[in-house]
């Protein structure tokens, strides 16, 4: 059973709808009983960093998942999820996120060199993956496939944990991985059936 | 580098796809769900469905209608037609839609771009507008392009965006249904002003028209319906030439 965490932030239909048409169990809770006998965590989100971080911190989830996530059960942080595994953010602030992942999230359009400045900011759209090392959460994913991005802010990490990036006038950090812990700042139940192979990818680890 | 998107829209009455006809190899060409699932295999990069109908009883058979296609099409969904508050948006999005395009609602109470955008963020409001030159300026048209509004469609862009519109649906009643090619013009004077993928729509004959809207203005997509319901223009090749003419597609 995979348990997709519900914290009001965001849509959970599509994601929960993935899973559904994979003929895989989900719920979506944020109960810790029900997190606590899950086989794998998923962490959604969209929104502003700031606002999701208190809502976790609110409910005692943030630590609760940390531990959840330091116990080595599969995890995936899905777009703003994913920034959340991160040490710290920048968007409307400085806020500290879950330290699952080395790294920073900071603004891309400060990160664009000039001659780029012209990009739209949002990323809107679909967008080509680099695939940086060999991953379970790839293992059916192909160099150069697309999928569906929507952010303002990226991840900024070291080598070691990247395994994807995009191309968008600099590189962005499209996946990361850090042993059980992985994010995608792309959205998977958004990107057909890329995005759903990379859902059966995560439910096999 | 990011694609450039081809969205067929669906504009649909009474739980019914209009103009959906002439297509080989589906049967049910009026199904939403069936025209739906047949897109996202042609390798459509995104779906629009607009709601026409006017009742209650449509309203929630178009609501059945998305979360059927949501339970199988795993691409983005907008949804427009009809959306004038914030309980529209609510409404359609916990039925599976990703963005929710306005219209007439912004015009009758400009705040609803901002307020939708505040509880949904800036990436589920498109701000869909119908534009038609009058005297020489660009003039935004509500009720479907029945009703001159007076106002400046560049002005009217610049405010949506600021507001937090994150896309613009730029369809231009000049070029609608003509299929002479997408307002390339029109297309260029809000892409100007803006910082946020928009979306081209009106005009769209034949796949050379793809080629000239993309090549000649920063819009991020092209939207179309009859050519592709018609099946005149098939998406796979469209992309494919698209992709062999150098302009960055998705190929599925």
């Amino acid at each position: 059973m995979i348990a997709i965490i519900d914290y009001g932030v965001g849509n959970l239909f599509s994601l929960k709808s993935s899973f559904d048409f994979l003929g895989l169990e989900t719920v979506v809770t944020n109960k810790t009983g029900t997190i606590k006998n899950a086989s794998h965590i998923i962490l959604p989100g969209v929104g502003a960093f700031g606002d999701a971080v208190k809502k976790l911190e609110d409910t005692g989830m943030k630590d609760f998942l940390i531990k959840e996530a330091k116990g080595g059960k599969p995890f995936l942080g899905i777009c703003l999820g994913m920034q959340l595994l991160f040490n710290k953010s920048y968007e409307y602030g400085e806020y500290d996120g879950l330290g699952l992942v080395p790294g920073e999230v900071v603004p891309i359009l400060d990160s664009l060199p000039e001659e780029r400045k012209d990009l739209n900011v949002p990323q809107i759209g679909w967008n080509a993956l680099d695939i940086k090392k060999d991953n379970c959460l790839l293992k059916y994913t192909k160099n150069g496939d697309c999928v569906y991005f929507v952010h303002s802010y990226y991840a900024k990490t070291e080598k070691e944990y990247l395994s994807s990036s995009t191309e968008y006038g600099i590189q962005i950090t499209a996946s990361v991985e850090n042993e059980n812990v992985f994010g995608t700042q792309f959205h998977p139940e958004k990107s057909g059936k890329i995005g759903l192979e990379m859902l059966k990818a995560f439910s096999e680890i | 580098m990011i694609t450039k998107r081809i969205i067929p829209c669906l504009d649909v009455r009474d739980g019914r796809v209009v103009k959906g006809q002439n297509f080989k190899g589906i049967k049910d060409v009026e199904n939403p769900v069936t025209l739906a699932k047949y897109y996202n295999e042609q390798g459509a990069d995104e779906l629009v469905f607009y709601d026409i109908t006017a009742s209650f009883e449509g309203r929630r058979l178009f609501t059945d209608i998305l979360t059927e296609v949501a339970k199988c099409v795993f691409i983005p969904l907008t949804v427009g037609g009809g959306i004038n508050t914030v309980d529209d948006f609510d409404r359609v999005l916990k039925c599976g839609a990703d963005k929710v395009s306005v219209n007439s609602g912004a015009i009758k109470n400009p705040d609803l771009i901002r307020e939708a955008a505040k509880k949904y963020g800036n990436q589920c409001v498109v701000l869909s507008m119908d534009v038609k030159r009058v005297d020489g300026s660009f003039t935004v048209f509500a009720k479907g392009g029945r009703e001159n509004t007076g106002i400046d469609a560049i002005e009217w862009a610049k405010r949506g965006v600021k507001n937090g519109a994150g896309e613009i649906v730029l369809n231009s009643i000049d070029t609608d249904g003509v299929k002479n090619g997408f307002d390339i013009e029109m297309l260029n004077a809000v892409c100007s002003v803006v910082n946020v993928p928009v979306i081209a729509s009106g005009g769209a004959g034949s796949k050379e028209h793809f080629k000239t809207l993309f090549e000649n203005t920063d819009a991020s997509a092209g939207l179309a319906a009859s050519i592709f319901h018609f099946g005149e223009v098939k998406i796979p090749e469209l992309k494919q030439y698209l992709k062999n003419e150098n302009i960055e597609m998705r190929i599925i």
